[in-house]
């Protein structure tokens, strides 16, 4: 079983008291009413969906309940780290060389 | 809500809780339903600790898993602004929160939650059938308490000594967590 480190609980926990809740850093447009269908579209489904590094929301659902961001490899589905919600976007990731 | 009937004098319907008179004993462990006590979900941001502490007359902690207990009373840390708040002694925390001004908000959930205590040199061993967590002493000591689950459902586990827990899940998921407690209580080691 994966483990995974909640930043709020600040420990590592098993995966199954964790769901994956998407995309992470997806900045909702300030005025949603004024966009264009396109612009709507991307925002609203267009995903990165990556091979390699991802950057995700997670919510630890069965434990605190509260969501963070974490960064994973989509190839090996080790987890890189993680961050508490609001954080910005790590620069530099921990045994990561691209 | 006994306190309000007297007041009253309404007579309240009989109630009977969801695992009355379950016990099992194994070589090892036993497992006992405890008894109805009055339980609040709290939830407060950092600024009104201090007060609702004060009303409670516990400190609530503020390190993950960790608990407080004072006076048959109990203070389960959930989340960063989230505890479940339990009184064995015939208190009632949700008035107790009702007098502090500062921003919270206190849920009674007192019949919600069934409450199991799992006793005895196998406890730990029964616990781990269902729940992922690490419940080693050196992982989950005596007083720590987390929402997690066991099986397929969600619970709250409390330590409550080396050799003993106390197993919170809502009512209606009782009887399935005390199921699966007999039968991994039959298979538990010392
Ligand atoms: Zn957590």
């Amino acid at each position: 079983m994966l483990l995974i480190r909640c930043p709020y609980c600040e420990e590592e926990r098993p995966e199954l008291e964790f769901r994956n809740a998407g995309e992470a850093h997806i900045a909702r447009p300030t005025d949603i009413a004024a966009i264009s269908d396109d612009d709507f579209e991307k925002f609203f489904f267009i995903r990165q969906n990556p091979k390699g590094i991802i950057y995700e929301r997670w919510r630890h659902v069965h434990g605190c309940a509260r969501f963070f961001n974490a960064v994973r490899d989509t190839v090996s589905d080790k987890f890189v780290m993680t961050y508490k919600a609001g954080e910005p976007k790590p620069s530099k990731l921990p045994g990561v060389s691209k | 809500m006994a306190k309000a009937a007297q007041k009253t004098g309404i007579v309240q319907a009989e109630r009977h809780p969801a695992l009355a008179g379950r016990n099992a004993s194994a070589a090892h462990v036993a497992l006992t339903a405890l008894d109805p006590a009055e339980r609040i979900s709290l939830r407060a941001p950092e600024a009104s600790l201090a007060a609702l502490s004060k009303a409670l007359g516990l400190t609530l902690p503020k390190k993950p898993k960790t608990s407080a207990s004072k006076g048959g009373r109990l203070a389960l840390w959930l989340g960063p602004d989230e505890w479940l708040v339990i009184d064995e002694a015939g208190g009632d925390p949700l008035a107790d929160c009702a007098k502090v001004k500062q921003l919270h908000s206190a849920v009674g959930i007192s019949h919600r939650n069934v409450a199991i205590g799992v006793t005895g040199p196998g406890a730990e061993a029964t616990l781990s059938a269902g729940c992922p967590q690490d419940l080693s002493l050196a992982g989950f000591p005596v007083g720590a308490c987390s929402r997690t689950i066991f099986g397929k459902v969600e619970i709250v586990l409390h330590r409550t000594a080396e050799d003993a827990f106390r197993v919170e899940c809502w009512r209606s998921f009782s009887d399935y967590v005390f199921t699966f407690l007999s039968e991994a209580a039959r298979d538990a080691a010392a």
